[in-house]
């Protein structure tokens, strides 16, 4: 996450200080750089040439003022123009019609339609207070029913049963009557996964959706889809009209270009991330959080941003100093920061800004709550002063000494030094960028005095 | 095989991957086909494109800035004249970095029963491939059974149950829930005592980042290799040809977590053309055993090199 767009175009615009404008010249290193950035992420090339564009053409002219460096000049740029292509959040689903609003679901093989349909009836059952009802289309995979009939008992969702002899159509014919009889709000249609260019398949669901009519077809992408997802949304929105896009395994630690590719492409909005296999972990979208994650730079601005509006500012200074004069930032000073983090107040609301948090497998992330950070900093006072100092020396069987004395498990031990190295990491950017109050002055310039928007937990 | 079935095989495995090139106009096909129509001059412009191509399928920044430096600087030592001899050196190029990985697949010097673990992120295809799988070993004398480790997702037993059934093999399953260790171990129990050369053990998807179902799939393999110290005699990480450049992490930490053995590549009949494969093969060389080019079971082909480059390389 650390060999992030910042980094390297820190890196390369360091020479541009001084300079009063971004300039052709000047900015092309940086480009470049945004540009691999991107690619690696997964972008589409399409896409990612359009953006360059953009970005060039509200780049160049900009004046350099005296708060911003080039970099930070730039890297607003490049992140507001991305949180702008991305859309805005949208977690709405439209079923303003006569019941049952129907809602179909399209994608390739794998991609997690069955899941998400689960997910979303969790969801407007437990959010919009409707009776949903469910059923699944896909006569092919071998025990699709199945899945979507257990899936529908977890989540006590109307589950209207099907068999793989019917054809697809006589399948949704049914299922309307019966959501229909059945007082049901919403009917969720599950369909079998296809290939954009198995015209077969295409003609199929096409002829689904031209007999169901329903108020929102969605098209579901896994997140580690590479260049493919620009051909694939295309056909697929070609020939169905889509309204909208779930991007599914976003929990995982791929940076999820293909999102912003389909978003691209399809126009169409971003209306829900997966965030797990279970089938309460589906998220409203949030464009910011996908654009600080395409570029690799976590949220590591805004939590800066509020670390310098809430911490003691004595404090951070003081740390500025220490690891100015090339101490390191060691469990003491982490022990320091999870205080300050804790005195921020929700520490939930922090918890997806760390980077490195993202990776964390998702009941790890149910767990970070203030009890974890309180956790944290039982287990650095189980240590003794050398070994706050000194991390490295801290083997195995300190460890279990460590966890026994702070009632914990050595595998929480090992998560809150994995944690100290992400800091620390940190801190040594932050330094590299010459000093941390600089940037800390940066970013609060960067943010132009707007007000600090409200989060949710995840 | 009769180098007639073997012919047949190859024109299904080209079919299936021409058809999926040719509906769409694949990104590189077209690229490089253009650079065909007629000997060109090189100039920027035809390098330019062929980077183009190159990223347009996966192979990623790294593997394509390596490639194209290693063209240009045979373009500029006038090793390479016109655009067909660029074709040309391309393609043995990237014969050339997936050479390695061209290993048939055989449970030749195996103690049997061999123990073959299926891993890999979600929904890339891995129960899927065990049902072409079993009968592809069948097809070669092998009596198989199927172990249905995946007791977390939805049906996910009864799916791998449809495919023993289509195949006429037994299934070792417990229910939904229950330990999936357990369930390898007891299938490959039942293979010793039954006598069956082969089981093919499901897992469930699981994403490489999320560090205690690695461990679980850790713990699978610690416990088979209680009942025999060489199991499992192979673990295939099954990748989408959908997948960008995550593929590198997931190879990675599947390799760390249950140590590889080899990979299949699914959905090959789609329009993603797998081309991180190229990106892959800079840094490790673990076999591709084979490719999955449709849903149904006789959908599973051997890997070839120069049939995938080529398959990549051609324009129709
Ligand atoms: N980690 C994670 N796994 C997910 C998510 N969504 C779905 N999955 C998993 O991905 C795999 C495929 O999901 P399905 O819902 O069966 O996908 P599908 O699109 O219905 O598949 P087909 O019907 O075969 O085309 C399953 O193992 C799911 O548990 C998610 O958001 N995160
Ligand atoms: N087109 C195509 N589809 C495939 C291929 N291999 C598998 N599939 C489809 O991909 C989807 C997922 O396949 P599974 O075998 O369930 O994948 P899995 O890895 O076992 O999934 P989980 O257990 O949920 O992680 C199914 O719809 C399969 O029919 C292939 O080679 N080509
Ligand atoms: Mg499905
Ligand atoms: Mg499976």
């Amino acid at each position: 996450m650390f060999d992030s767009l910042s980094d390297r175009l820190t890196q390369t615009l360091k020479g541009m200080s001084g300079k009063a404008r971004l300039t052709e010249d000047n900015v092309g290193g940086a480009l470049r750089d945004v540009r691999v950035a991107l690619l690696e992420a997964d972008v589409a090339l399409n896409v990612v040439r359009e953006f360059i564009d953009r970005v060039k053409m509200r780049a160049l002219g900009q004046a350099v003022g005296a708060e911003l460096n080039p970099g930070q000049a730039f890297v607003k740029i490049v992140h507001e123009e991305l949180v702008h292509v991305m859309g805005d959040a949208n977690d709405a689903l439209n079923l303003a019609t006569t019941p049952p609003a129907v809602v179909l679901m399209a994608g390739l093989q794998g991609a997690g339609k069955t899941t998400t349909v689960a997910k979303l009836a969790l969801f407007l059952k437990e959010r919009e207070k409707k009776k949903v009802a469910v059923v699944s289309a896909d006569v092919y995979r071998p025990a699709a029913i199945e899945q979507l009939e257990t899936l529908a008992g977890e989540v006590d969702a109307y589950f209207i049963p099907s068999t793989a002899q019917e054809e697809p159509a006589a399948i949704a014919r049914r299922a309307v009557e019966e959501a229909k009889t059945q007082f049901a709000d919403v009917l969720l249609v599950d369909t079998a996964g296809r290939q954009a260019i198995d015209q077969e398949m295409m003609a199929e669901i096409q002829a689904l959706q031209q007999q169901l009519m329903p108020v929102e077809t969605l098209f579901v992408v896994d997140a580690m889809t590479g260049q493919d997802a620009a051909n694939t949304a295309k056909a697929f929105n070609d020939a169905l009209t889509l309204t909208g896009v779930v991007l599914a395994k976003a929990d995982g630690d791929a940076r999820g270009g293909a999102a912003l590719s389909v978003r691209a492409i399809t126009g169409k909005p971003i209306k829900f991330i997966g965030m797990g296999e279970k089938v309460d972990a589906l998220e409203p979208f949030h464009p910011d959080r996908l654009a600080s994650r395409i570029l690799g730079m976590g949220d590591v601005l805004t939590l800066i941003e509020e670390a310098e509006r809430k911490v003691d500012k004595r404090q951070a200074q003081k740390l500025a100093r220490k690891i100015q004069r090339g101490k390191k930032f060691d469990l003491e000073d982490f022990r320091e920061q999870l205080k300050q983090m804790a005195n921020m107040g929700g520490v939930g609301s922090m918890v997806d800004k760390l980077p490195g948090m993202g990776q964390l497998p998702a009941n790890a992330q149910a767990q970070l709550d203030d009890g974890l950070f309180v956790k944290m900093g039982v287990i650095i006072d189980s240590m003794t002063p050398h070994e706050r100092r000194f991390p490295d020396v801290i083997n195995g069987s300190r460890k279990q000494r460590i966890a026994r004395g702070s009632g914990t498990q050595v595998p929480d031990v090992n998560r809150l030094l994995k944690q100290h190295k992400q800091m620390q990491k940190m801190m040594k950017k932050v330094t590299r960028k010459g000093g941390m109050e600089k940037m800390m002055r940066g970013m609060q310039a960067m943010q132009g005095g707007q007000a600090p928007r409200p989060r949710g937990r995840r | 095989m009769s180098e007639q079935a073997q012919q047949s095989e190859k024109s299904g495995f080209w079919g299936k991957l021409r058809t999926g090139l040719g509906k769409t106009r694949a990104q590189l096909a077209e690229g490089v086909g253009n650079l065909l129509l007629g000997e060109k001059e090189i100039d920027a412009d035809v390098l330019t494109e062929l980077e183009t191509a190159l990223l347009l399928t996966d192979v990623g920044v790294d593997a394509t800035t390596e490639i194209m430096a290693s063209l240009t600087a045979k373009v500029k030592r006038r090793e390479l004249n016109d655009t067909v001899a660029l074709h040309q050196a391309l393609a043995d190029m990237l014969k050339e970095m997936l050479c390695p990985l061209g290993r048939p697949f055989t449970l030749e010097g195996i103690d049997l029963p061999a123990v073959i673990f299926f891993v890999g992120v979600n929904g890339v295809g891995k129960t899927t491939t065990i049902g072409k799988l079993a009968k592809r070993l069948q097809g070669e004398g092998h009596e198989v059974m199927l172990a249905a480790g995946d007791t977390f997702r939805a049906a996910a037993v009864e799916q791998l149950a449809t495919w023993g059934e289509r195949n006429g093999v037994p299934v070792i399953a417990q229910q939904q829930g229950s330990d999936s260790a357990s369930v390898v171990f007891d299938a490959v129990q039942a293979a010793r005592s039954r006598g069956v050369d082969v089981v093919l053990a499901d897992t469930a998807g699981r994403l490489q980042a999320k560090t205690n179902l690695m461990e679980e799939l850790s713990k699978i393999k610690r416990v088979v290799s209680r009942l025999d110290e060489a199991a499992p005699h192979e673990v295939l990480l099954v990748l989408d040809a959908g997948v960008g450049q995550n593929a590198l992490s997931q190879v990675r930490e599947f390799d760390a977590a249950v140590g590889v053995t080899g990979l299949v590549i699914t959905k090959l009949d789609g329009s993603a053309k797998a081309g991180v494969l190229f990106a892959i093969a800079n840094e490790t060389q673990k076999p591709v055993y084979f490719i999955g080019v449709g849903e149904s079971v006789d959908d599973l082909k051997p890997f070839s090199p120069d049939a995938f480059v080529d398959a990549l390389l051609s324009g129709d």
